[in-house]
C-alpha cells in the first residue's frame, strides 16, 4: 500500500506524458483518478501510522554503496509524513481536478497534468524518504517541477525568466543544502534518518575551526540545511522566486506555492528537528529570520495590486511564521500550520484562479470591482480562505496561528518577543490586504469594461467542487485536528518530532493573560476593520493617501526594493563580472594568449623570423656556418674540459692530438 | 734562427683565414669567391705538408697532392657553372644571387 500510495503519481505523470495516444481529457481523468486514489491511501497510511500509532520502515533496492556511504531507497511513514501526505495528495488531487476544467482549452493539457503528477510524485519521494539522500531527489525534483510548471506557457518571455529565476534562487538554498548533507556524512558516516538523529547526541560539542573560527559542527550543519530552506520555503533573502512565480498557471501557483514546494523547506526543518534542538544559534537565526520574512512578506502585500501576487506573499508571511516557530521548538505547531495553511491557501489561490477566469484573464484586481453580485460563490470562497487566513475565531487558521503567537510569547526569551511583535504586526497586515483584496475585486464599484460584466459568471462544478472542499476544510480542519496535533501532551507526533525539554514551552503557553491572547485576533480584527473603513468610507481619500506618502508607498509596492537591489547590486556585477572577467579577461583573454591563439601567432611569427635568416645571400650562409661550427667546436670542447675537470689548452691539444692520431693511421 | 713548426703553420693558418675573409666579406664577385676557395685548399694543403715533413710521414704528401687534383677538378666545374651563370644573368655579381631565400 505504501509504495503504491507513493508510485501512483508517477504512473499518473507517465500515463499522462504519452497522452497523444488517448487524448488529453482520458488523459486528464485518468490523472485526476489516480491522484484520487493516492489520497485515499494516505489517509489509509494516516489512520495505520498517525493514529494508530504504528511507523512503518520499508527499505528497498540498494543505491549508493561505498565504503561508509551506503544508501538505499528506503521510506519512512512517520506522523509528520503522514501529515504531509495527506496534505500533499489532497490538495494535489483537487488540483487535478480543479485544473481539468481550468486548463480544459489548453492543447497542452496532458503535458499539464504529466508535470503536476510529477510534481506531486517527486513530494511524496520528498517526504516519505528515510535518507538524506533520496530526500534531495525530491527536493531537486519538486525543483525541476516548479521550473516546467512556472514555463508551462513556455511561449511566454515572463514566465521563462520567472521560471529560470525560480530554478537559480532554488539551486542557491540547494547548494547551502547539499553543503550541510555532505556535512552530515562526514560527522555522522552516514545519511539514514535513523542514524543521524540518533548519533547526533554524540556531537554536540564538537566543533571545528574556520579561518580561525571556532564553529559549532551541529550550528554549521543546522545552517547550510537552513540555508536550503530559505531557498525552498522563500525566506527573507532568496524569497524573490515566489512572488515571480505566479507567471505559471493558477492551479499551479494552488499546488507549489501553497501545499506542496514551499512547505518543503519547513518540513526539513520539522524533520530535523532532533540537529536544530542541539544548536542555539541555528534556533535563533530561524527565529530571527522567520519573523522577519513575515513582517516583510505581510507589508509588501499591502499594497500589491495583483491578485495572485498579495497570495503569493501572505504564502511568504505564513512561511514566515512556520519557520519562526520552528525556531522557537514549536515543530508540531508549525507543521500544524503548515496543514492548515496548504487547505486556505489552495483555497485562495484556486478561488482567485476562478476569479481571473471569469474576468478573462485579468489579474489586476483594481480592475475588477463589485464581482459579489456576479460571482457570489467565488465571493463566499474568497471570504472563508481571507478569514481563515487572518485568524477569524474558530476557523482553521485561528488554530494554528494564534498558537503560534502564543507559543512566541510565553518563551522568556528574547528572540521569541521579538517574533511576537512581528507576528502581531504581520497578523495586522495579514488581515488589511486580504480585506482590500476583497474590497476591491468584490465590493468596490465595477472598474472593468462592460464586456467583462456581461460575460462573467461562476464556473461550472469541476472548478467550484475543489472550492467547496477546501471551503470546508479551511473551516473545520484546524478545530478537528487541533487537539490531535498540538494538543497539551498529545502523543500523535509519536516520537518523530524531538523537543529538548529545556526549549518546550507548550505548557506555558497555556497559561499566559489572557489579554495577550486575544492580542493577536484583536490586532486580525483591526486589520480587517480598518481596511473595512478606508476602502468603503474613505475611498475618495485613497488617492490623496498615495500621492501624500508616495515614497512610502512605491517602497512597499515594489517589495522593499529587493528585486531592484538584487539586479543592480548583484545579479548587474555577476553578469558583467562574468562576462568581462572571466569570458573576455581570462578565456578569452589570458588562457588564449598562453593557449592556442597566443601560440599559433607567436610561432608563426617566430617561424618568420627564423626563417628570415635564410636571405638568399651567399656570405650569410657562410658566415652562419662559421658561427656554427665555432659554436658546435667551442661547445664541445666545455662539454669535454667539464666532463674530464681539464683545462681548454688540455682540450685543445687534446683534439689535434686525435686529429693527428687520425692523420697517422 | 731555427724555423719551427709553429712559424710554418701560423702562415698556412693565417691564409686560411684571410681566404675565410675573402668569402666572407666578399659581396660583389664571384669570381674572388672561388679565388678564396682555392687559397683555402692551398692553406690546406700546406698544412698537410707541414705535417707531413715534421712527422717524417708521406701520406700528407700523398693527401696533399690528392687535394691538388680534386682543387683543379672543383675550379674547373666551378668556373663552368660561373660561365652558364653568367649567360643567363649576365652578370657575376653575389648580391643579385638570391633567388632562394626563405
Amino acid at each position: 500500500m505504501y509504495l503504491t500510495l507513493v508510485f501512483l503519481p508517477l504512473i499518473s505523470a507517465l500515463v499522462a506524458f504519452f497522452v497523444r495516444f488517448i487524448g488529453n481529457k482520458y488523459a486528464a481523468y485518468i490523472c485526476t483518478s489516480l491522484l484520487g486514489f493516492t489520497f485515499i491511501l494516505s489517509i489509509k497510511s494516516f489512520y495505520y501510522i498517525a493514529l494508530l500509532q504504528n511507523s512503518c520502515y520499508i527499505q528497498t533496492l540498494p543505491w549508493l554503496f561505498g565504503e561508509n556511504l551506503i544508501v538505499f531507497w528506503g521510506f519512512l511513514f512517520d506522523s509528520v509524513t503522514c501529515t504531509m501526505l495527506i496534505v500533499v495528495t489532497s490538495i494535489s488531487f483537487l488540483v487535478h481536478f480543479y485544473s481539468i476544467e481550468y486548463m480544459g482549452s489548453d492543447p497542452h493539457l496532458g503535458r499539464f497534468m504529466s508535470y503536476l503528477s510529477f510534481f506531486t510524485f517527486f513530494m511524496l519521494i520528498l517526504v516519505t524518504a528515510d535518507n538524506m539522500v533520496q530526500m534531495f531527489v525530491g527536493w531537486e525534483g519538486v525543483g525541476l517541477c516548479s521550473y516546467l510548471l512556472i514555463n508551462f506557457f513556455f511561449n511566454r518571455i515572463q514566465a521563462n525568466k520567472a521560471a529560470l529565476k525560480a530554478m537559480v534562487m532554488n539551486r542557491i538554498g540547494d547548494f547551502g543544502l547539499s553543503l550541510g548533507i555532505m556535512a552530515l556524512f562526514y560527522v555522522c558516516k552516514s545519511l539514514d534518518y535513523h542514524v543521524i538523529f540518533s548519533s547526533i547526541l554524540l556531537f554536540v560539542d564538537n566543533s571545528f575551526y574556520f579561518f580561525n573560527i571556532k564553529i559549532n559542527l551541529i550550528t554549521c550543519i543546522c545552517l547550510l540545511l537552513f540555508i536550503g530552506a530559505v531557498g525552498k520555503s522563500a525566506q527573507i533573502g532568496l524569497h524573490t522566486w515566489l512572488p515571480d512565480a505566479m507567471e505559471g498557471p493558477t492551479p499551479v501557483s494552488a499546488l507549489i506555492h501553497a501545499a506542496t514546494m514551499v512547505t518543503a523547506g519547513v518540513f526539513l526543518i520539522i524533520r530535523c528537528s532532533f540537529l536544530f534542538e542541539f544548536s542555539e544559534t541555528a534556533l535563533d537565526i530561524l527565529t530571527i529570520l522567520g519573523a522577519l520574512t513575515a513582517f516583510f512578506a505581510a507589508t509588501t502585500g499591502l499594497l500589491q495590486n495583483d491578485a495572485k501576487r498579495v497570495i503569493a506573499y501572505s504564502t511568504c508571511s505564513q512561511l514566515g511564521y512556520m519557520v519562526f516557530v520552528c525556531g522557537i521548538s514549536g515543530y508540531s505547531t508549525s507543521l500544524f500550520h503548515l496543514a492548515n495553511h496548504a487547505f486556505f491557501k489552495a483555497l485562495l489561490f484556486l478561488t482567485a484562479g476562478s476569479l481571473i477566469h471569469a474576468v478573462h484573464d485579468e489579474q489586476d484586481f483594481r480592475k475588477m470591482g463589485g464581482l459579489a453580485y456576479i460571482l457570489p460563490f467565488s465571493y463566499s470562497m474568497l471570504l472563508v480562505g481571507s478569514l481563515s487566513l487572518t485568524g477569524f475565531p474558530f476557523l482553521t487558521g485561528f488554530y494554528s496561528k494564534d498558537m503560534i503567537l502564543e507559543l512566541t510569547f510565553s518563551t522568556y526569551l528574547i528572540k521569541g518577543t521579538f517574533a511576537y511583535i512581528l507576528g502581531v504586526l504581520s497578523a495586522f497586515c495579514t488581515a488589511f490586504y486580504s480585506f482590500r483584496l476583497i474590497f476591491w475585486a468584490f465590493l468596490a464599484k465595477p472598474n472593468g469594461y462592460k464586456h467583462t460584466y456581461s460575460h462573467a459568471s461562476e464556473s461550472n462544478f469541476f472548478i467550484t467542487f475543489p472550492l467547496g472542499v477546501l471551503a470546508l476544510a479551511s473551516i473545520f480542519v484546524g478545530y478537528l485536528f487541533r487537539d490531535m496535533f498540538i494538543g497539551v501532551g498529545t502523543s500523535f507526533w509519536n516520537n518523530s518530532i524531538f523537543i529538548l525539554p529545556e526549549n518546550n514551552f507548550v505548557l506555558e503557553s497555556e497559561f499566559i493573560p489572557v489579554y495577550n491572547k486575544l492580542t493577536p485576533v484583536v490586532f486580525s480584527f483591526g486589520g480587517l476593520i480598518i481596511a473595512f473603513c478606508f476602502y468603503n468610507f474613505l475611498i475618495k481619500k485613497i488617492f490623496i493617501v498615495k500621492i501624500f506618502y508616495i515614497k512610502f508607498y512605491t517602497f512597499l509596492n515594489k517589495r522593499w526594493y529587493f528585486d531592484k537591489i538584487y539586479n543592480e547590486f548583484i545579479a548587474l556585477p555577476i553578469i558583467s563580472f562574468g562576462y568581462k572577467i572571466t569570458f573576455k579577461f581570462i578565456d578569452r583573454g589570458i588562457l588564449e594568449i598562453f593557449g592556442p591563439t597566443g601560440l599559433i601567432t607567436n610561432f608563426t611569427y617566430l617561424s618568420k623570423n627564423i626563417s628570415s635568416i635564410q636571405s638568399g645571400l651567399m656570405y650569410h650562409y657562410l658566415f652562419i656556418i662559421l658561427l656554427g661550427i665555432t659554436i658546435t667546436l667551442f661547445t664541445v670542447i666545455v662539454i669535454i674540459q667539464k666532463m674530464l675537470y681539464v683545462s681548454t689548452n688540455l682540450v685543445l691539444i687534446f683534439i689535434l692530438a686525435v686529429i693527428g692520431s687520425s692523420l697517422k693511421n | 734562427m731555427i724555423i719551427e713548426q709553429s712559424h710554418f703553420l701560423f702562415v698556412s693558418l693565417y691564409i686560411f683565414a684571410i681566404s675565410i675573409g675573402g668569402l666572407l666579406l666578399n659581396r660583389r664577385n664571384i669570381i674572388i669567391l672561388l679565388i678564396s676557395i682555392e687559397l683555402m685548399l692551398l692553406a690546406i694543403n700546406l698544412q698537410f705538408v707541414i705535417f707531413s715533413v715534421f712527422l717524417d710521414d708521406i701520406i700528407g704528401q700523398i693527401n696533399a697532392l690528392l687535394i691538388l687534383t680534386v682543387a683543379a677538378a672543383e675550379s674547373a666545374i666551378g668556373l663552368a657553372l660561373l660561365v652558364v651563370y653568367y649567360r643567363i644573368k649576365g652578370t657575376i655579381s653575389i648580391n643579385k644571387i638570391n633567388l632562394l631565400h626563405g
